[in-house]
């Protein structure tokens, strides 16, 4: 009968709540009325600017509201909270889907995405009011309960890539001769092949050795400027750079790795963050070797093993259409570059799913985990750690290479912090480790927002909002779970296991 | 030699700000071990609030500048000070306890969040502010070189020693300082004890978020003109700073400080200004693989 007193009415005090709910009111108030109540302008005789205090009072309203609905779902009164949320959901919603031709939407901000956003908030508070109203009755659920279906999931989804993912590979290659696989489809398949391989290859480093590396991009940009640059000035061929620009950011990697991996963890990703930091300034400054900050153009597109996609081929060389006879289609050059990514990116992981049951690969994971025991064990971490680096490095050598030949110009733009920080949260947000993880992250992050592109100026709020959302959600990441590469007495432990 | 004392006061009074940002960062990784680094960003709101004070205070025709300096300095503490609690309350102390890499992913998210978040509120350019303390004294002069002290930076360096002086004393005498303390030596021993130790490490957030809104104020008078980005390096800078010092040393943070300043500054005037942020960097690369506990800190021992 101990359900039973749970369900009793219990007298409520609203002062606390209201207490609660006040306080978070005036925290917006003080975190708005500066930034987003007063717009700075830049007007011609110097800054001006702007008031918007109805945001600032509505925010205040809004956060008020939801928190005195979170406290008193708290407090044991969830069904006045998700009576309330629910119906503030509801309305908002069907205001806004009325008011369609209004810029503004129902709440006076700028934009509608900020009024969905608050349906969405209230949504949430409806759905752990109705939580919490369902578990007084049907016993309660606790977080870390929670956190273990997830990880189950998470393990069946793994397992399940056996099976789909080879038909996944399969969806890959047949990609550009389905019906909507058409230009744009094929070039958007080939930036998010290409964060993948770039996640792939930090998935070594971050998710298999456990090293926080910040600084990926510097071995991208390595990549696309040992290309660009051999192949203008030596006139050296795409398949001749690849292995070169491969081998010299793997040094780099060396090179870098070798002083600061003796570091602690969150040291090491500052340092590396310093590095990426480093090449960007000098790549921009050392203008008479790289280019300075107009970069390299005119780098020569990639050749079908010597075959150009030209439509009128230089003297002497044969184009790719006449040696097949095909109509010269310019999709020919897409659909290659598409296949070549694809191509390396099935390398890398082949790789790393192969290199995880040498003794290597069960070093790098055994140091992520305990690198005193390592040590007992005889493991020397600098130099296994050295291995992961400059293996992870070389992979991005790769993709920078095949970024080069796809723009056909590099400048260091490219290689902002900002993409070292996308490419991290790819891998983190997959979950650390797992290789399809990374695909899922990659669609989300890259091919997602491909879709919404009206959304663009939020784009990377969003993205920064999203990283701290997942990482106080699933700590480890979203397909995160800790399954053994080896087991002992394999079938008996693998069926334990699952 | 005119040359090089003008050198020396332009180092220390960058150097200041970088140590007053540089805090920040050693207390919260004395206490809880992870580097905060979303502070540049704190930093950047900072400069912000402080330069829309200023306009606000001028708008309404507040025209008395030491009055209004003191005003845009508490506005712009107080409305940072609540962005540096909701940071930690939002984004780390859920993560307090979790895997070791959480809390600095979860804070990178952080920083990219505030960034946009000031982009999109206040626009991407560059907000340029007229002078307001104007005006100096020449130290020394021969040959027609000139070795010029502004009283901007004059202002700069005294507010620093004045307010390092109140923080030491913070630390070393008052109920929160030894609550500081206690957290920094052993979290469970401390809230054992009766020290609110969530409420400690807020506070310590608090306080790190209004020093570097004073750096914000200060880089806002000295150089003129901000914009969303002026976290990201400020933040390395004065992490490197924090580093050099020794983390979790508040004199080895201000020392750090003082040091990345003038390095900064002697490099820009004897080599070259292109490379003025690699100096920084290279030193914070060396201070690592040299001496990782930095000059005064104390060696970390990595227990099983």
């Amino acid at each position: 009968m101990a359900v039973q007193t749970q369900t009793l009415p219990k007298p409520l005090d609203l002062a606390p709540v209201f207490k609660e709910a006040a306080l978070a009111g005036l925290l917006t108030l003080a975190l708005t009325v500066g930034l987003v109540g007063i717009r700075t302008i830049e007007a011609p005789g110097g800054l001006s600017f702007d008031t918007r205090f109805d945001d600032v009072a509505w925010a205040v309203v809004i956060v008020f509201l939801g928190r005195f609905a979170l406290a008193l779902t708290r407090a044991g009164r969830p069904l006045p909270a998700l009576i309330g949320s629910a119906a503030v959901a509801a309305a908002l919603t069907f205001l806004l889907l009325i008011g369609e031709g209004d810029p503004h939407g129902v709440l006076p901000f700028d934009d509608p995405i900020v009024s969905w956003i608050v349906v969405i908030c209230a949504v949430g508070l409806a759905i752990r009011a109705a939580v919490v109203l369902g578990s007084v009755e049907a016993g309660s659920s606790k977080a870390a309960d929670r956190e273990q279906v997830m990880d189950r999931i998470a393990a069946q989804f793994q397992y399940a890539t056996r099976w789909f993912g080879p038909l996944f590979a399969a969806f890959a290659i047949a990609l550009p001769f389905l019906p909507f696989g058409d230009r744009q489809m094929v070039d958007l398949a080939t930036l998010v092949l290409t964060y993948i391989m770039l996640g792939w290859g930090l998935n070594i480093v971050v998710g298999l050795a456990g090293l926080l590396d910040l600084g990926y991009v510097a071995f991208y940009a390595m990549g696309a400027y040992s290309y660009a640059m051999f192949a203008t000035e030596f006139g050296f061929s795409f398949w001749l750079c690849l292995p070169i620009a491969g081998m010299l950011a793997a040094s780099l990697g060396a090179l870098l790795g070798f002083p600061v991996l003796r570091l602690r963890g969150d040291y090491l990703a500052i340092v590396t963050l310093g590095f990426g930091e480093m090449i960007r300034i000098i790549l921009t400054n050392w203008w008479w070797f790289t280019g300075g900050p107009n970069g390299i153009g005119s780098i020569p597109r990639p050749t079908f093993f010597g075959l150009p996609f030209d439509r009128t081929p230089e003297e002497g060389a044969q184009a790719f259409h006449t040696f097949f006879g095909l109509e010269y289609e310019s999709i020919h050059r897409v659909v290659f570059l598409y296949y070549l990514i694809l191509v390396l990116a099935l390398i890398t992981n082949f790789f790393t799913l192969r290199v995880r049951r040498l003794p290597v690969g069960r070093a790098w994971e055994a140091l992520r985990e305990d690198e005193i025991a390592c040590r007992a064990l005889g493991i020397n971490p600098t130099n296994t750690k050295l291995t992961a680096f400059a293996i992870g490095a070389m992979f991005a050598g790769f993709a920078g290479s095949f970024f080069a030949t796809r723009q056909g110009f590099v400048s260091p733009e490219s290689f902002t912090f900002i993409e070292s920080a996308i490419i991290l949260a790819i891998v983190v947000l997959g979950g650390m480790g797992s290789q399809v993880g990374v695909v899922l992250a990659a669609l989300l992050l890259i091919g997602l927002p491909e879709f919404f592109r009206e959304l663009e100026t939020y784009r990377m709020l969003a993205f920064g909002a999203g990283m701290v959302l997942i990482m106080i959600w699933r700590p480890r990441g979203l397909l995160a779970h800790r399954d053994p590469t080896i087991t002992l007495h394999h079938g008996a432990a693998a069926k334990a296991h699952r | 030699m005119e040359y090089f004392v003008q050198q020396l006061i332009n180092g220390l009074t960058l150097g200041s700000i970088y140590g007053l940002i540089a805090i920040g960062y050693t207390m919260v990784y004395g206490i809880i071990g992870m580097i905060n680094f979303a502070h540049g960003d704190i930093y950047m709101i900072g400069a912000f609030l402080s330069v829309i004070t200023f306009l606000v205070l001028g708008t309404i025709g507040f025209t008395f500048i030491p009055l209004a300096l003191i005003i845009m300095l508490l506005i712009s503490v107080v409305l940072t000070a609540a962005y540096g609690w909701t940071v930690e309350r939002i984004a780390y102390r859920p993560l307090r306890g979790s895997f070791r890499l959480a809390p600095l992913i979860s804070a990178i998210g952080m920083s990219i969040f505030l960034q946009n978040y000031v982009q999109l509120l206040q626009g991407a350019r560059n907000k340029p502010l007229q002078p307001i303390i104007s005006g100096g004294v020449v130290l020394m002069e021969k040959d027609g070189l000139t070795a010029y002290m502004s009283y901007l930076q004059m202002v700069i360096i005294v507010l620093t020693i004045v307010l390092m002086a109140a923080f030491s004393y913070l630390i070393a005498k008052t109920s929160l300082g030894r609550a500081q303390r206690a957290c920094e030596q052993d979290r469970k021993m401390a809230s054992l004890l009766g020290v609110n130790v969530d409420r400690t490490i807020s506070l310590t957030f608090v306080i790190g978020a209004a020093l570097a809104a004073v750096a914000g104020l200060m880089v806002t008078l000295y150089y003129g003109v901000i914009d969303f980005f002026i976290g990201f390096l400020a933040g390395i800078k004065a992490f490197t700073a924090a580093v050099l010092g020794g983390i979790g040393s508040i004199t080895g943070a201000m020392l750090g400080g003082v040091l990345i300043g003038l390095i900064e500054a002697f490099w820009s005037a004897y080599f070259s200004v292109e490379y003025k942020d690699l100096a920084a960097f290279s030193v914070l690369v060396l201070v690592l693989i040299f001496r990782p506990t930095g000059l005064l800190g104390k060696p970390e021992i990595e227990k099983v």
